[in-house]
């Protein structure tokens, strides 16, 4: 019989890691403070008395080189491990092992060499952390070929796609946003795994869809919640995996609607947004009743103060009156 | 220990991989102009894109290579054909694949930068420093699952300025990992040179901040190269940790083919033919009377017709089919 309890997102994520390092003596945990500490966010936790200091490595702030450690010991083929990088803002320190180092491997050495790793990191503002440590980067990884990004909304997804992610043979990284962390869902307690590439249809609507991506999620469902009052039916699609991105389920819900409004924290250019935008241009043009928005944050670093950060990130009112506008 | 103690079967193996390797580049260099003239064309003729090739640094390559089995890997550089070589790497996909050619290595994916031959172990990289870090990462596999392998990460003397470098020192030795770091000193990182770039003299003076053996070898003497690399691998193959190697090595031809080598004063030329491995390792055996002029002139002429079948089976091979480059980003060839 299964059984389903409510469990935090930052739980979920080390049910994941646990039931993994359990079952492949190949999966290891490398990062900073992920050792003794148990991880700045707890998702570590418990891990390094169970299965000692080799497999759960504390690092030193050398994020080039253990990430780099990570890709060699990935293309050995002897290990799987899943490394931590803790916040996203810090892929300027390492960013050559993983889009010119592991992204390129398999491509550029003509299919013969696998690098199976996870890169665990956090993104997401909101928590007066500033310009260096709030960004939303996955439009950053995504705009490489050869990995695959991976952002969770709910502890039931983050579970399912971390067992995906940790037994997938390509790079992944996978995004945890750190407002997430505490919001509890029903998990259940056995393994299972979801699919790299497949979006949930979180609300089904029929007036216009939203697609949006972890804490954008719910602020979304609250917008649509808030407006059925009125009789307008939001359709809310998260796409769980930036790359591989489920395409179908987002046309075909652009298809339905009509009308799409984008809503995601990473910066409007050049982004997922953006993205998301140009393919329903481009895929589902005739469909299109009205013209599509992107909700993000502005083109500007991310502020300090509560009393501008609070401006800077897509609030529900910003969703709901791009929704409203769309409509 | 000297050349005495060396056996004379593996003497005259070090010896066939050198002239190999010569004999291979320099061949290498013939095609590579060939269609590029009258006005230099990187991207045209039987070789594209950029070059370069290895005469003068044979010696860190072979006496390092002599000591390592199939399982002990190499991470080389940008320029790594002499450690293909010495590391036992197909030549005849090696160079098919520099002529990007569908019986490549890598099907013409990957070119001259980015060699990988996983039954060897080998692997390169275009980017300066990439290879320090993922030879810790060897490493480590290895510690973890208890294999008896060493990995050597190859870097030239400007890579040494990287922080992947110190990085990996620090992680490398701090957890006592079976990694050798082999600094190719050639004086130059492109153009400039490394009393314009580096702090220390010497590279393997390095070592004392990591706490682990560091020693500067004479790479025109193959034979003090061999004994230095045999020391650093027992080390490592004991599981006392890492060790850091700098061969000084001189360039006998441009950083990339075609490099005027404007910057380079005509003293420097004039030392890297007197620092020659090669004929200087020729001497050596003739002189002790380990070997004669008839058994080498025998190597170079076996040489000589393995390079040409080689070229002549990049030549004939077929080029990809233009839809593989939508191939192969992802697990399952997607």
């Amino acid at each position: 019989m299964a059984v389903v309890r409510e469990i935090t997102f930052a739980q979920a994520l080390n049910e994941a890691l646990d039931y993994e390092m359990s079952k492949d003596p190949k999966v290891v945990v490398m990062g900073e403070d992920v050792g003794v500490y148990g991880g700045i966010y707890g998702v570590t936790a418990g891990l390094y008395d169970k299965y000692g200091p080799e497999r759960v490595r504390d690092t030193p702030i050398a994020e080039s080189g253990f990430i780099g450690t990570a890709v060699g010991a990935a293309a050995t083929g002897l290990l799987r491990p899943v490394v931590e990088l803790m916040f996203i803002d810090f892929l300027g320190v390492t960013f050559d092992q993983l889009y010119n180092q592991a992204a390129k491997m398999r491509y550029m050495f003509g299919g013969k060499a696998k690098i199976s790793m996870v890169l665990r990191t956090t993104c997401g503002a909101g928590f007066s952390a500033a310009a260096q440590h709030s960004q939303s980067l996955h439009a950053l990884f995504s705009h490489v070929p050869g990995l695959k990004v991976v952002m969770p909304s709910t502890p039931y997804d983050a579970k399912g796609l971390l067992i995906s992610s940790i037994e997938d043979d390509d790079p992944v990284i996978f995004i945890e946003h750190k407002g997430l962390y505490a919001i509890k869902g029903e998990v259940p307690e056995e393994p299972y795994s979801i699919p790299l590439g497949e979006a949930d249809v979180k609300r089904e609507g029929k007036d216009i869809t939203i697609v949006a991506t972890a804490a954008m999620v719910h602020k979304s469902l609250e917008v649509a919640e808030k407006l059925e009052k009125e009789g307008v039916s939001v359709e809310v699609v998260d796409p769980r995996t930036i790359v591989p991105l489920d395409v179908d389920t987002i046309i075909n819900s652009i298809k339905k609607t009509g009308k799409l409004v984008v809503v995601d924290e990473g910066y409007p250019r050049a982004s997922f947004a953006s993205d998301i935008a140009a393919l329903a241009a481009s895929k589902a043009f005739d469909s299109l009743k009205a013209p599509v928005k992107i909700v993000t944050p502005p083109a500007t670093p991310v502020p300090f103060s509560p009393a501008l950060e609070s401006e800077w990130i897509p609030s529900t009112e910003k969703i709901e009156k791009a929704v409203r506008e769309v409509l | 220990m000297g050349v005495e103690e060396i056996p004379k079967e593996t003497l005259l193996e070090m010896y066939k991989k050198m002239h190999k390797i010569r004999t291979y580049e320099e061949t290498l260099a013939k095609w590579y102009y060939e269609g590029k003239t009258p006005l230099f064309d990187i991207s045209a003729g039987p070789i594209p894109g950029e070059l370069h090739l290895s005469p003068g640094q044979e010696s860190a390559a072979v006496g390092m290579c002599i000591h390592l089995k199939d399982e002990d890997a190499v991470i080389g550089t940008h320029r790594a054909h002499h450690f293909a070589i010495a590391k036992g790497v197909d030549l005849k996909r090696m160079t098919a694949e520099i002529f990007g050619k569908a019986t490549g290595l890598s099907g013409g994916k990957g070119g001259h930068m980015h060699l990988f031959d996983a039954s060897k172990n080998f692997s390169c990289s275009g980017i300066v420093g990439a290879s320090f870090p993922q030879a810790v990462g060897v490493g480590i596999a290895a510690k973890l699952k208890g294999e008896n392998y060493v990995a050597v990460a190859v870097g030239g003397d400007g890579a040494a300025n990287q922080g992947t470098f110190h990085e990996a020192l620090n992680l490398a030795a701090l957890w006592k990992l079976p990694v050798i770091f082999l600094i190719e000193d050639n004086g130059w990182a492109i153009s400039v040179p490394k009393d314009k770039s580096t702090a220390v003299a010497k590279n393997s003076e390095r070592a004392k901040a990591y706490g682990i053996p560091g020693v500067s070898v004479d790479g025109a003497d193959v034979i003090a190269v061999y004994e230095v690399a045999k020391e650093a691998v027992e080390r490592a193959r004991r599981g006392e940790g890492p060790s850091l190697i700098e061969v000084r090595v001189y360039r006998l031809r441009g950083h990339f083919e075609g490099d005027p080598q404007a910057y380079r004063p005509k003293e420097d030329f004039e030392l890297a033919k007197e620092k020659d491995p090669l004929l200087n390792f020729e001497k050596l055996l003739l002189e002790k009377g380990i070997t004669t002029e008839e058994e080498l002139n025998r190597i170079k002429e076996e040489n000589e017709k393995e390079v040409q079948e080689i070229i002549d089976f990049a030549v004939k091979s077929p080029y990809p089919e233009p839809e593989e480059a939508l191939k192969g980003v992802f697990a399952g060839g997607e």
